[in-house]
Order: C-alpha cells, then structure tokens, then sequence
C-alpha cells in the first residue's frame, strides 16, 4: 500500500486569538493536482506552512508521502519543493544564481548540479534571461524562476501558495501551463491554493473549497458541479452554495495582492 | 532478532534533527557564495560604505594625531584608530543583517529558506559567515585606505589569516546579534531604530576610539562585556603589534559566536511564524 502524498488528520491552528483553521481532514493522492481553494483569510497558507512544518504541528496530524511532518522534519523537506505566496526570488542575484542557491541547499550532488540548475530553468522558459538579475523580471518570469528554484531538487511534492496572485492573464496563463507540463513530465504531486476558482475550474484534478478555516466541500471540480444539479454551473457558483453568500472579504484580498505587488515592484 | 521494529526508525528521528558538521559547512558555503555573488553583482556598496570609515580615519585620525591628547603608548593616533575604525565597519555591515533578516521574512525568502532541508542554526551559521564575507570585503578597503594615509600594518600572512579570523568572528556574532534582536522586535523599523541605538552604545563603550584606562570606572566595567573589545584589542595586537591577550580575545569571540548562533537560532522559529 503506497502512502498518500498529503495526510492531514483534523488540524487546527490559531493565531492567538484569531483560528485560521478550524479541523482540516485533507489526503492528497500521489501525482494529482490539488487545489486548495477559498477567498482571501480562508486558512489556505496557515494549511500550507503548517505541512511544510513551518508552523509547530503535534505529532500524528500531518504526514507527506507517510512521514510524520512533525517528527520527520528534516526527511519531508527533502521531498517538498515549495513556492510561497510573495514573489520571493533574490533580485539582486541573476536566475542561474537563484536556482543555484537551491540546488546546494538541497544537496543536488556537485557533478549534477549545472546540469540540473539548467534544466529547471529551461522547463520555465528562462534559459534566455538566466544570466540576468532578478530584479529585471516581470512578474510572471518572477514566479517561473521560483518554479525553477523549486524543482531543482526534483521534489515529489510541488507546494505552491497563489501560484498566480498578483499576475496579469498572460503570465497566468503561462504559469499554468508550465505546472502543467511539469506534472506530465515527472508526476510530481501538486498542492496549491488559490482563489481564483476559474484557474482551479481548469487546472486541478481535485478540489477542496476552504472557508473560515473549515474545508467543506472535496472532488473533482466537476463532482462538485454536478452535485449543485445545474450543468452550466462553474466551480465560483458552488462556492457561492457552500460559503452561502459571496467570495466575501474582498477587502482583505486587495490587501494581499497590494503586498504581492509591493514585492514585485522591490524586485524591480 | 529481538530489535523491535520500531527502533530504526524512531532512531532516524535523531538523524533529522542531529546536525552533522559536514551539513552545516556545505549551508555555510551555499549563504557565503550568495553573497560573494551579491558583492560582484553590486560593487558599489562597498565604495558607499567605506566613505565613513574613510572620514573617521582622515578627520578624526589625522586631527588627533597632531593633537597628541589620547595617549597610546609610543603608537601613533591614526595607527592605534586604524584597528579601532575597521572594527567599526565591519560591526555596521553585520548589524546589517538583523534588518536584512526581517525584510526576508516579510518577502517570504526566509520560509523558502526554512523549508529547504536545512536546520535552523546551520542557516544562522551560513548567514552568520556571510556577514562575515562582507565583513572582509570591508576591512580590506579600510585597510587599503590606512595604508594610503601611512598607517603601517603588518603583512605576516600568520598574523593578517589571524585578522581574517578576528573579522569572521567579529561580523559572525554581532549578525547573530542584530538577528537575534531582530526575533525579538519582528518589525522592521523597531529594528533600524535598534540597530541605530545599540551600535553606537556598542562602539563608543569599547577601546575603538580610546584606550581602556582612559575611560571612567563604570564605563571600564561595560567595557569588560563588550565583544567588540576584545575583537579590537584582537586587531590591534595582530595588525600594529600593540599588546594583545589574544587567546582571551579569540576565547571570548568563539564563545559569543557560538552563543550568539544558538540565540539566534532559537529566536528564527518566531521570525517564520
Ligand atoms: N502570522 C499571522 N499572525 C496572525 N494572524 C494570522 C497570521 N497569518 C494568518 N493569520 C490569520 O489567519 C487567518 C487565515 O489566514 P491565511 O491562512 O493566510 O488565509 P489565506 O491564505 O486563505 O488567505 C486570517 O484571518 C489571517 O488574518
Ligand atoms: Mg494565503
């Protein structure tokens, strides 16, 4: 019996006296795309950092791939490549540097290392700009390179928190069209988050719609429309159902693409 | 036979969390070539900041030295100052880093960090030597310009690998310093207002500027806690050959190293929270 990729059994978190989340029952399957979904303040990244063990988590809540993240720390990381929300790439270090940095912090052994530094930058179409400094990338380049930083150590499971927050349409498009690839390629498991539900509608195997620091609703996107009994449904118009009531905490949205923008424009 | 089945693994449990001295020194060079690769990339800074140890040395140094107010024991004021200032310098790249710390943070460099496999105190160490990398670049131009003003230091190769070492030390603990500082504050400009307000305490509290003897009673007692101290008096000895307690000196820098790295390191799960 092979583990699942993701494991989390009831997990809670709170911020003090803020709960980000609230009981989460998740298992992510070897080599799906899951998206994590939910508007702005749902508990996405508070999930999120606590399966990277960023957050203290006890024992026995979360395994990735069947080791306990909590005991096993170390040994999860190997497997994880992860993307945070902001754009988080060195700019003043050009692509090649970036990748590097992550191929010595996973021990990507010497004699492969060019190899492979290469390789994931080429799987993000940034052979061109590699030489160049960070801070000279768009947006949409940004997030490639992350991409590229993160799969230099051909991690079993790929996290990625917004992978396209903060983006314009093209750049999205292309992001997604690269985690696509990649899955295809080597079929590494995925788990990200977003809130844009047309992006997931497209893009993920399955789906867990996330609200208030609760996960309601699992399955493919298309279970999850048949079961609202209206075919011409979207994945937004079952999140509308589920949360009863709209992608509310709009406000709070702007706050976090205005911060996602701030750091693309520090990196140039 | 009779190992239960369990015991393997629960001993792997140890294996994660266990640092081996071969992982810390491969995450030390990985931060310490990131930072080379920042300096060439951006070579600028090291001019912009060595004007001000170029002004402590030309004004305050060559004023003095004519005054012959400070008494140094035979040594000229600007060869005494030269140790002194270059400490200095070295002390504001590092402190530096407590404010690099929480802008990393706050970019998410810092959890992309920490999700890599590497244990918090070898990332403390790697950032705390490539502090230590900038430091040299630092004291290599302050050295060049205390040549350029006569300053006559020694060029024994065992005595300038012991200043590279003393620089190391220096820049190493006072990272930890400000990074260590910087888990407790966790905003950024709490951070810069504490970096001011702690490096000028720090400098004018030492034997940078003056010799020990000269300083008030209570100020001499401060004096004893203050690493920043025995890493000049460390320079001074080695550089200019003024008298040095040196296995003093590196003891106290080691042991605020090592103590500086574990404080740090406790202190860095709260930054990435
Ligand atoms: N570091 C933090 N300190 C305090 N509260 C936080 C912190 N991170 C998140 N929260 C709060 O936890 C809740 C969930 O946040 P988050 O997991 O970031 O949501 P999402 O990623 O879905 O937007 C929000 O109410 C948020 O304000
Ligand atoms: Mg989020």
């Amino acid at each position: 019996m092979t583990s699942p990729a993701v494991e989390v059994r009831d997990l809670h978190y709170k911020f003090g006296e803020t709960t980000a989340v609230d009981g989460v029952d998740l298992t992510v399957a070897p080599g799906e795309i899951f998206g994590l979904l939910g508007p702005n303040g749902a508990g996405k990244t508070t999930t999120i950092r606590a399966i990277t063990a960023l957050l203290p988590v006890p024992a026995g809540v979360i395994e990735v791939f069947g080791l306990d993240v909590a005991k096993r720390r170390m040994a999860v990381r190997r497997l994880i490549g992860y993307v945070p929300q902001q754009l988080s790439a060195d700019g003043s270090l050009s692509g090649v540097e970036n990748v590097s940095l992550f191929a010595r912090l996973f021990d990507v052994p010497r004699g492969q290392r060019k190899a492979k530094v290469s390789e994931s930058l080429e799987m993000m179409g940034l052979t061109e700009a590699a030489g160049r400094l960070a801070k000279t990338y768009s947006g949409g380049m940004i997030r490639r390179l992350e991409l590229a930083q993160a799969l230099v150590s051909s991690p079993q499971l790929l996290i990625l928190d917004e992978p396209t927050i903060g983006l314009d349409p093209i750049a999205r498009g292309s992001v997604w069209e690269r985690i696509a690839a990649v899955r295809a390629e080597t079929g590494m498991t995925v788990l990200l988050t977003t809130h844009y539900m047309e992006e997931a509608e497209q893009s993920c195997d399955r789906v867990g719609l996330m609200h208030r620091g609760l996960l309601g609703k699992l399955g493919t996107p298309r279970e999850l429309i048949d079961e609202l009994g209206r075919p011409e449904a979207t994945l937004e118009d079952v999140f509308r159902a589920y949360s009863g009531g709209s992608l509310d905490e709009e406000q709070k949205g702007l706050r976090d693409v205005r911060a996602t923008r701030r750091t693309a424009g520090r990196l140039g | 036979m009779s190992v239960p089945l369990a015991a393997p693994l629960a001993g792997s449990v140890d294996v994660d969390r266990r640092m081996s001295p071969r992982l810390v020194l491969s995450r030390v060079v990985a931060l310490c070539i990131v930072e080379i690769q920042k300096l060439s990339h951006d070579r600028s800074e090291l001019i912009t900041r060595a004007v001000q140890p170029a002004l402590w040395l030309v004004i305050f140094g060559t004023t003095f030295t004519k005054l012959h107010v400070i008494p140094t024991g035979g040594v000229p004021y600007l060869d005494f100052l030269a140790p002194g200032v270059l400490a200095q310098s070295v002390l504001f790249v590092s402190i530096f880093y407590g404010i690099q710390i929480i802008w990393e943070r706050d970019a998410g460099v810092l959890a992309k960090l920490m999700v890599t496999p590497t244990p918090r105190a070898a990332l403390v160490t790697g950032k705390a030597f490539a502090a230590g990398v900038r430091g040299l670049a630092q004291a290599v131009v302050v050295y060049a310009i205390a040549e350029l003003l006569g300053v006559r230091f020694t060029v024994n190769p065992l005595r300038l690998l012991g200043v590279v070492v003393v620089v190391l030390l220096g820049a190493a603990f006072f990272c930890c310093l400000s990074v260590t500082i910087a888990g407790l504050v966790l905003s950024r400009d709490r951070m810069m207002g504490i970096g001011q307000a702690i490096m000028m305490p720090l400098f004018f509290a030492s034997n940078a500027l003056y010799p020990v003897e000269l300083m008030p009673g209570w100020l001499q007692v401060i004096n004893h806690f203050n690493p920043l101290s025995y890493q000049v008096e460390a320079l001074r000895g080695l550089l200019i050959g003024t008298p040095a307690r040196l296995p003093l000196d590196f003891g106290v820098l080691i042991l605020a190293t090592v103590v500086g790295i574990a404080a740090a390191s406790g202190l860095l799960a709260r930054l990435a929270r």
